[in-house]
């Protein structure tokens, strides 16, 4: 019996690094979507609750062990990075660990970078540290972290990583050559 | 002329460039035109329709006259004003509109044929005969009026775009911009401050005023220091803000690299997309011309623009210069030539209470009527009270008064208020929500007074922001009033320009009123005035006083016509930056991506995907060859297409069932767990919206699919279902398109490729059943379902295995002699099966006319179906799906329309169309599917199959669209 | 222009779907009869002034909301998520 090899969107892809903002790939392990049923709030946090985490605020995501929890849309949130416990009848989990690409964006150009994409307030005040947004990179429809204040995770489809890709390269590259 | 220490250039640093095939130099910090203008050259363009030799009128972006060509090595760019491109080390500039050169220009013709060519000539000399307008008019006049050429390749130049969000916006950074960002900066506000020019400082750094008691230029340079360190605020050169839109949000366009040399990634231009919760206009005033006879010649130039010249770039475009201005602070141009030792030969004063002293004669009363010097200025007649008189004089400077940048308040509708103290237009307070204007662009000209409204504004705007904080001191200015005496036009006889760019005269505008084309925005479009890459900044309110006076009417009653974005030319490289190549859109890649083009596939996009067309295979010469043994495989032995592009939604909760109920036309609550079902969605109109199957894996949990084109259709479709009409159902569910690779494996052999795979074969699973089977540790889905026609399963695995099946599916087809089939043979498959697609349920096509009206339950209710129930969506008069067997081997095409045999080929004889063609080698000619009126009630008949476009005319036979296996006993198997 | 979704704040125009009047959310019943489907599917207040619209915040949270709005300042008065309003508006 054949034993299938697993690859994540960009395999082997090396880390781009342009005047010390670092892109790059990260193997973001499992990713299970939580989404509760009417009125079962307080059994999915119970369910959470071991895990050091509660349901996501809207706009909100949090980290703890490796494991991470953040809200992707209207009451939703992925779990990522760890095995998703059992929430018997009281929420709809669904395997999405091979539906997405993460791409880190690391460093002084990463806000700039981001700024030629996304339409979205991304100042400190609008969106600190700790903030989850589903908001358009470009044409793709992406999860956006902020892991600091000049760290961020961006998760679009899978399918569309190589465009994920080449566009964060072209602001990058441009932004350097600005700087240049 | 250099004039030594003056200028904000570097002299140390010489930069070389070419006009016009010539080699010229000038300092860091040049403009084309200061350059020019340093080296003598007074001729840089030739006017629009006269082709009248033209010099520079103002230092700004709203420069009509010299308009240049700059030629990149990959890009061309038209109609570039030269008082804005910087010269760099290599840059070549082109002057435009003119045949062989700018000096003798064939086509100043024009200009003696002048007394022909008046407003409104081309409309009525070249209207008939009507045939001749498109071949020989229009080319002709394209090329003799004009401006800028492209170079007729792409451009190639880098752009770029961005959002930036500030609490404060502010528009220019004269005194009353700086004065602005600075007390809203020090009260902890993030500010954008936006510059057109490459400096800060606006009208300061080419007045001569003092700022608490010292230079302008001091205070200039602590303010910008201060601004530049603090770290919620952003300085924008060489930005200008283009327009005002809906919700705060403003365009910009940075010149980024437009002033240096090309280099990689290195963008040209970027434009900006602006969100300010408020915003401070501090955009200035533009000085004005004044219509006098012959006041376009090179050397005439707006004194604001002459005194630009002398203080920034250290330039004067002359050495006798006279002034003829109609109000005080033209005044002080004068003497800051003569203080840097220019002549200034006599300023010619249009008011009678005008100040006759100053260090040079002053004419009171005066006007100038004539102009002399064919390429360049020689000398002026005037004319004042004691009689008409002569100078000689190399350089002309105007003032006509001033007119505050009122553009952006008017870009959301609003009008501008005519003031009469300052014979100009001002703002509308409030016409943008949340946008203030101040200092000159409010029509408050003395630097204190830029200097007070540009603090108050930022306190209003602080205010509303609920921000603390605010008070700074406004330091003492000059705050001398504003006088003038407006004067719009001189009488006299030669011809006087109102708009230089597009030349228009004060005649046009008479000419027009005249002929009834008095509403201003008539005049505007019988005369072209205010249609030149300028729109009109130099002569709109000139020409609608003109305007206003020929017609007896006030200037308020006349009115101004609308200002529109954007405020400066916009170049639409800038606007769809990144949109080209792979930035058009997303590709989307499946997992076997690399497997089919390692194979030689031609990938062929579906939506936003790339999908195999076929597999060649060495000596097969065309795509149908490959297409052909493609269907044999699938047909005779097994193939293997990735299927992973089709939509899947993962549906789950007690009210499942319930959901999938409403939203398609066929029962799935009575679905057993462990089968699937086809399944039929309608839109609210009650025409077809989709179709897929759906299997039951659990109680609670249905796995939808939808077609590869409506998947997102689909997604957005069940999210307004659930929200709008059963948001208390338990039912939840999200995409997982892109979780699942899946892969049809479809042929005789299928089964036996499946059972390759499996430690223990398969055992009964019938048509349309669905289960897990373990593929070593990874768990997969398997689904008995079939688009072929064929004993059909697709398996699916987590996205990340897809790769990996793929390579050994493919594999082991080989070894049963089958392999991977495209899209091409995939789409031929199906037509043989009748199986629809997007091409037959295209959103005009009811359940009734693909023969599935059954299909729609009268059990229960579901979205659609009363509408799909009204009169007309069903019956004999409705376009029906049929199968189309041509009578011989010939081509058809798809999107052919349907003809009774002796009927005339004409638009009301159509009888329907074709939707899908392929060639199938089973019946050895085209098959098509198509739409035919009452078309399974003709069975059997002889239709005419006609494509004019491409001289198709086949007779066909109308059959069932299922050609094969009717009954579907290969797919039962 | 800007929508102000309830869920994720003021963004930008380009992340939303624009669907039509909120008349949409009230479904004829099995029953309707011809003149409703009629009213339903196809006649339309051309308003102007304020109108009320259905939005999708499609690249966003995937919420619908009716958007309160007028047509002739272009002012945005505010939205409210569809899943939100009471059974009674329906």
């Amino acid at each position: 019996m054949p034993e299938y090899i697993a690859k994540t969107a960009l395999e082997g892809r090396a880390p781009l690094d342009v005047a010390g903002t670092v892109l790059m790939e990260v193997d973001h392990g499992r990713i299970a979507s939580i989404q509760p049923f009417p009125a079962q709030e307080k059994a999915v946090a119970k369910v959470l609750k071991p895990l050091g985490f509660g349901f996501p605020a809207v706009g909100k995501f949090a980290v703890k062990d490796g494991a991470l929890i953040a809200w992707s849309g209207r009451e939703q949130a992925f779990l990522i990075g760890v095995d998703c416990p059992d929430f018997g009848k009281a929420a709809a989990v669904t395997d999405q660990s091979g539906a997405w690409v993460s791409l880190d964006l690391n460093g002084p150009l990463a806000v700039q970078a981001l700024a030629r994409y996304v339409p979205m307030d991304l100042r400190l005040s609008a969106f600190g540290v700790g903030s989850a947004a589903r908001t358009p990179l470009y044409h793709m429809s992406a999860v956006i972290l902020r892991l600091g204040e000049d760290q961020f995770r961006i998760m679009v489809f899978r399918s569309m990583a190589r465009t994920a890709w080449h566009e964060m390269e072209v602001a990058l590259k441009t932004l350097a050559a600005r700087a240049a | 002329m250099r004039i030594e220490g003056k200028g904000r250039i570097d002299r140390s640093k010489v930069v070389h460039f070419t006009f016009d095939g010539r080699k010229y130099k000038g300092f860091k910090g040049d403009t084309v035109a200061s350059a020019l203008l340093a080296n003598g050259v007074k001729l840089m363009g030739r006017s629009f329709k006269y082709h009248r030799p033209r010099g520079v009128l103002t230092a700004g972006s709203e420069e009509p006259n010299a308009l240049v060509e700059v030629v990149g090595a990959r890009n061309q760019t038209p109609n570039v004003r030269a008082t804005m491109q910087e010269i760099f080390e290599g840059l070549n500039v082109r002057s435009q509109n003119r045949w062989p050169s700018l000096r003798f220009d064939l086509l100043s013709v024009n200009d003696l044929l002048s007394p022909f060519l008046s407003a409104g000539f081309y409309y009525k000399t070249f209207m008939w005969p009507r045939s001749l307008w498109e071949r020989l008019y229009e080319p002709v006049i394209r090329r003799a009026a004009g401006l800028g050429s492209l170079s007729g390749t792409h451009d190639e130049g880098h752009y770029e775009k961005a959002y930036a969000f500030c609490d404060l916006l502010v528009v220019g950074a004269g005194p009353a911009g700086l004065m602005a960002a600075l007390v809203a900066a020090r009260a902890g506000a993030d500010v954008i401050l936006c510059e057109e020019d490459r400096l800060l400082g606006g009208r300061l750094l080419s007045a001569d005023s003092n700022i608490d008691g010292k230079p302008a230029g001091a205070w200039l340079a602590s303010v910008e220091a201060e601004l530049r360190a603090l770290s919620n605020v952003r300085v924008m050169t060489r930005t200008s803000v283009t327009g005002a839109y809906d919700g705060g949000v403003y365009s910009a366009l940075e010149r980024v690299g437009l002033h240096r040399g090309p280099r990689p990634d290195l963008p040209r231009e970027c434009f900006w997309r602006i969100t300010a919760a408020q915003v401070v206009l501090a955009a200035g005033a533009l000085e004005r011309p004044i219509a006098f006879p012959m006041n376009d010649r090179p050397g005439i130039m707006l004194a604001s623009a002459a005194q630009t010249y002398l203080e920034k770039f250290g330039v004067v475009a002359g050495r006798r210069v006279v002034l003829f201005a109609n109000n005080d602070g033209a005044r002080a141009v004068a003497r800051q030539l003569m203080a840097a030792g220019v002549s200034v030969a006599a300023i010619l004063d249009s008011r009678l209470d005008a100040s006759a002293v100053e260090d040079c004669p002053v004419y009171l009363g005066a006007e100038v009527t004539d102009t002399k010097g064919r390429l360049a200025l020689r000398e002026i007649s005037g004319r004042h009270a004691g009689g008409a008189f002569q100078i000689d004089c190399d350089l002309l400077l105007v003032s006509g008064g001033w007119n505050p940048m009122v553009h952006l308040t008017c870009h959301m509708n609003g009008r501008p208020r005519w003031e009469a103290s300052i014979a100009a237009f001002v703002p509308m307070a409030d016409a943008v929500p949340n946008l203030r204007a101040a200092g000159a662009c409010n029509g408050a000209f003395s630097t204190l007074e830029c200097l007070a409204e540009g603090a108050q504004s930022a306190q209003s705007a602080l205010q509303a922001l609920g921000r603390a904080g605010g008070v700074t001191q406004v330091p003492r200015a000059e705050g001398l009033p504003y006088a003038i005496t407006p004067l719009w036009a001189v009488e006299g006889k030669g011809r006087a320009w109102l708009d230089f760019a597009n030349d228009v005269t004060t005649k046009d505008v008479k000419l027009s009123a005249q002929e009834g084309f008095a509403s201003v925005e008539h005049m505007k479009r019988y005369t072209t005035q205010g249609m030149a890459p300028d729109q009109g900044k130099n002569s709109n309110i000139g020409a609608l006083a003109v305007l206003a006076d020929a017609t007896g009417r006030a200037i308020p009653e006349t009115g101004t016509t609308t200002y529109r974005p954007p405020f400066v030319p916009t170049s639409i490289a800038a606007m769809g930056a990144g949109g080209r190549g792979a930035g058009f859109a997303p590709q989307r890649f499946m997992t076997s991506d690399q497997a089919s083009r390692d194979r030689g596939a031609p990938m062929i996009e579906a939506g936003l995907w790339y999908r195999p067309s076929y597999f060649p295979k060495p000596g097969e010469t065309t795509w149908r060859e490959a297409c052909d043994r493609e269907i044999a495989y699938v047909r005779h032995a097994v193939g293997v297409c990735d299927v992973s592009t089709l939509g899947k939604i993962d549906i789950q909760g007690k009210d499942a069932g319930r959901f999938l109920d409403l939203v398609y036309t066929n029962p799935f609550s009575t679905l057993p767990v462990g089968r699937v079902r086809y399944g039929l969605m309608l839109r609210d109109d009650g025409y077809v919206m989709d179709d897929g199957t759906s299997a039951r894996l659990a109680d609670d949990r249905y796995l939808m699919t939808t077609t590869t084109a409506a998947a997102g259709l689909v997604m957005r479709h069940l999210d307004f279902v659930h929200q709008a009409h059963c948001a208390d159902w338990d039912v939840r569910f999200i995409s997982v398109t892109e979780a699942w690779a899946q892969f049809a494996v479809a042929g005789p052999k299928a089964r036996a490729l499946i059972n390759s795979l499996l430690d223990q074969p398969l055992g009964d699973f019938p048509f349309m059943a669905v289960g897990d089977v373990p593929l070593g540790s990874v768990s997969a889905r398997l689904f008995r379902i079939s688009f072929s026609g064929e004993e059909g399963y697709e398996i699916a695995v987590p996205t990340r295995y897809g790769e990996a099946l793929f390579r050994d599916l493919v594999a082991r087809a080989e070894t049963m002699g089958g392999g991977p089939y495209g899209m091409e043979a995939l789409n031929v498959l199906r037509i043989e099966k009748g199986f629809i697609t997007h091409a037959e349920i295209h959103g005009r096509v009811t359940a009734f006319d693909i023969g599935a009206e059954k299909m729609v339950s009268g059990k229960k209710d579901c979205i659609g179906k009363r509408a799909a129930m009204r009169p007309g969506m069903l019956g004999p008069e409705r376009e029906q799906m049929v199968g189309l067997k041509p009578l011989s081997e010939a081509l058809i095409t798809s999107g052919a329309h349907l003809f009774e045999p002796a009927a005339d080929l004409t638009r009301v004889n159509s009888q329907g169309y074709t939707t899908s063609v392929g060639y199938s080698p089973m019946f050895g000619r085209y098959l098509a599917l198509g739409f035919l009126v009452n078309g399974r009630a003709r069975l059997g008949e002889t239709v005419r199959l006609v494509d004019r476009l491409r001289g198709i005319d086949v007779p066909c036979e109308v059959c069932d669209p299922v050609f094969f296996d009717k009954a579907g006993e290969k797919l039962r198997a | 222009m800007k929508i102000p979704c309830p869920l994720c704040g003021a963004r930008d125009r380009r992340e939303f779907y624009y669907m039509g009047t909120d008349d949409y959310l009230l479904r004829p019943s099995d029953n309707a009869t011809e003149a409703e489907l009629d009213n339903h599917l196809f006649l339309r207040d051309n308003p102007a002034g304020k109108t009320q619209d259905l939005w999708y915040h499609e690249t966003g949270c995937g919420s619908w909301m009716v958007v309160s709005r007028n047509t002739i300042t272009h002012e945005v008065y505010g939205a409210e998520l569809v899943m939100e309003r009471k059974k009674e508006a329906r």
